[in-house]
């Protein structure tokens, strides 16, 4: 109780130091909350796309980019012929800009996808999906940001496009896509008889090693990966989540070195109460318990403070319309302890030099001049 | 070498013994210490005279392990006290200390500040509450322990510091001035006090001080000049 506070006492000897350090780390955690937490939530949006009705992804082996995939739709005829296949429905991806958006991300379907067949349609009839090839179906947040309802003519990229349809999706990227029928895509993008990916639906999940073996015997240049698998290791989302936790990595470190230094200034200021400590019979693991039981609250404060900041900076982000899809507040746990144990694991970090030198003070030195 | 041996009687146990100790400052060029050799005996009151820098607090530092002698030996209980690892247990359990300034933690109260020596030794609460009161009791501070420093009186910061020195039952009291920041009055009865407590405990005191009056109080008063201790009067 006494060495809790010990440790509890020098802060709120402090409290403008103390409040700054643990602000540091708060801001630390909630920025680092915020951004992987929203590329988490990308990456999810992104698989749920493929994983769309389907529990395997076929695309071109080695390719950096699913935008850059080439599949050729005799692969798509053969494999959807396949007796273990449900069925198997090719996707262009393409990303198109029309005035003031610059980035519209473009879905190339057939009238048979899940997409198509599954989405509450706010407005059109689904039957008469792929029937012009200037026909487009538009997700609802895109349908608002272009300012089109039924039936307009909207610019998008190089053509004007009739709105056949719009859709509302749960899913961030659809809401804000547009929907074309996959031949017109394909002459779009100019990439005729081509699509990104088929997505595959087993008649029997267990078939799935057996489908990525045949995928491989039969198409060389195609490579078939479940969706946890395809969303574990698409270079993408490794980049994409690297760059999360070093940005927010980064904003720790920053916050460690807040911590480091009140940690340094708490015992250059309290040089002879250690003194006193180690006369009192305290040993150096006991002075250096003491400092980084400091350093700990000082940590534990600031990564709770960093949550609640983070996730009410998520809520606010949510209720932004034009992400509106794209942020996902579902904080997941694991990213939640990862960040805390990070936090604590700096401010200990920052406060290993502090220790050092409370462990070297010499209680005669310190005590010599009174 | 100039020797000082008391008269400790055939039945007294030697506690704290020092033997051809030397110590200098700035790498030799101040000597304070120039071998020196003492004893005191369980329950002795022995009192450290002489001019300031004459090395008594030295002396009484190196007797309690904060510092190590350039030379010779300081044993406490029979247990040398310059190798680390004996020098936990001897800050823990052998020795107390009282310095001039309270050196008490003053965000903390009186009780808290008591309780620290019975934290760093592992001392379990029962007992060291027991201890606690007790000593209040026996220095009048029971009606202040839960009071902050900042709200004491000198003489009670003072029964502080030495109540906190007395948590563990240490077998050597060390005590650097002790009364050097009180009244004439308080200092008076800080030290009755000091001499009751050390008595009744069976506790050697050790106590470096300029005021003649109180040294000539204890069993033997030793003089200090020139980095040796010089004199021997029984009192």
């Amino acid at each position: 109780m006494i060495f809790l506070k010990l440790i509890v006492t020098n802060l709120r000897r402090h409290r403008i130091r103390s409040f700054i350090s643990v602000a540091g780390i708060a801001f630390s955690v909630a920025a680092m909350l915020t951004v992987v937490t929203i590329l988490q939530g990308a990456i999810g949006m992104f698989s749920g796309i493929l994983s769309s009705d389907s529990e395997i992804i076929v695309f071109e082996r080695n390719v950096s980019d699913l935008f850059f995939s080439n599949v050729p739709a005799a692969a798509v005829a053969e494999i959807a012929a396949w007796p273990m296949v449900s069925h198997a429905d090719p996707v262009l991806f393409g990303i198109v800009s029309s005035t003031d958006h610059p980035i519209i991300t473009c879905f190339g379907v057939t009238a048979a996808d899940a997409r198509i067949r599954k989405a509450a349609w706010i407005a059109g009839d689904r039957l008469a999906f792929a029937k012009n090839a200037d026909d487009v179906v538009l997700g609802e947040r895109a349908a608002e940001f272009l300012g089109a309802k039924l039936d307009d003519h909207v610019p998008i990229g190089h053509g004007v496009f009739h709105v056949i349809g719009i859709l509302k999706t749960a899913n961030g990227f659809e809401d804000g896509g547009v929907f074309m029928p996959l031949s017109s895509a394909q002459s779009f993008f100019h990439k005729e008889g081509a699509s990104s990916v088929i997505t595959i639906k087993l008649r029997n999940k267990d078939d799935a090693a057996s489908f990525k073996s045949k995928v491989k015997a039969a198409f060389p240049n195609l490579i078939g990966l479940e969706d946890a698998e395809f969303t574990r290791s698409y270079s993408q989302f490794r980049i994409l989540k690297a760059t999360a936790w070093a940005v927010g990595g980064c904003g720790l470190l920053l916050g460690g070195l807040g911590v480091a230094n009140t940690m340094i200034m708490s015992v250059f200021t309290r040089i002879r109460e250690v003194a006193i400590l180690r006369v009192c019979g305290f040993s150096n693991t006991q002075i250096a318990a003491m400092i980084f039981g400091e350093s700990a609250v000082v940590s534990l404060l600031g990564a709770l403070l960093g949550v609640l900041i983070g996730t009410c900076l998520l809520l606010a982000l949510k209720l932004v319309p034009a992400l509106h899809g794209y942020v996902d507040v579902a904080i997941q746990p694991v990213v939640m302890l990862i960040v805390i144990l990070l936090a604590l694991l700096t401010g200990i970090a920052g406060a290993l030099y502090p220790a050092f030198y409370a462990m070297r003070i010499r209680a005669v030195e310190a005590l010599r001049f009174e | 070498m100039n020797l000082s041996i008391a008269q400790t009687g055939p039945q007294k146990r030697i506690v704290l013994l020092v033997e051809d100790v030397w110590k200098s400052y700035d790498d030799g060029a101040i000597a304070v210490l120039k071998g020196v050799d003492f004893e005191a005996a369980e329950g002795q009151t022995v009192a450290l005279c002489g001019p300031s820098g004459c090395g008594k607090s030295t002396l009484l530092h190196l007797f309690g392990g904060l510092d190590s002698p350039d030379r010779g030996r300081v044993s406490v209980n029979g247990t040398e006290v310059n190798r680390h690892r004996n020098l936990l247990r001897l800050l823990r359990h052998e020795v107390g200390f009282v310095f001039q300034l309270h050196n008490l933690i003053p965000d903390l109260t009186l009780a808290e500040n008591c309780l620290i020596p019975t934290v760093a030794a592992g001392i379990d609460h029962r007992t060291a509450q027991e201890r606690l009161h007790e000593l209040a009791e026996r220095t009048g501070l029971t009606d202040r322990l839960g009071h902050r420093i900042q709200k004491l009186s000198g003489g009670e910061r003072q029964r502080t510091a030495l109540c906190r020195a007395l948590m563990n039952k240490p077998k050597i009291l060390l005590a650097d001035e002790p009364t050097g920041s009180l009244d004439e009055h308080t200092s008076g009865a800080v030290f009755e006090l000091l001499l009751d407590i050390v008595a009744t405990e069976g506790v050697t005191l050790v106590m470096a001080t300029h005021d003649r009056a109180l040294a000539a109080r204890c069993d033997r008063l030793l003089e200090m000049h020139d980095g040796r201790i010089h004199e021997r009067v029984s009192a």
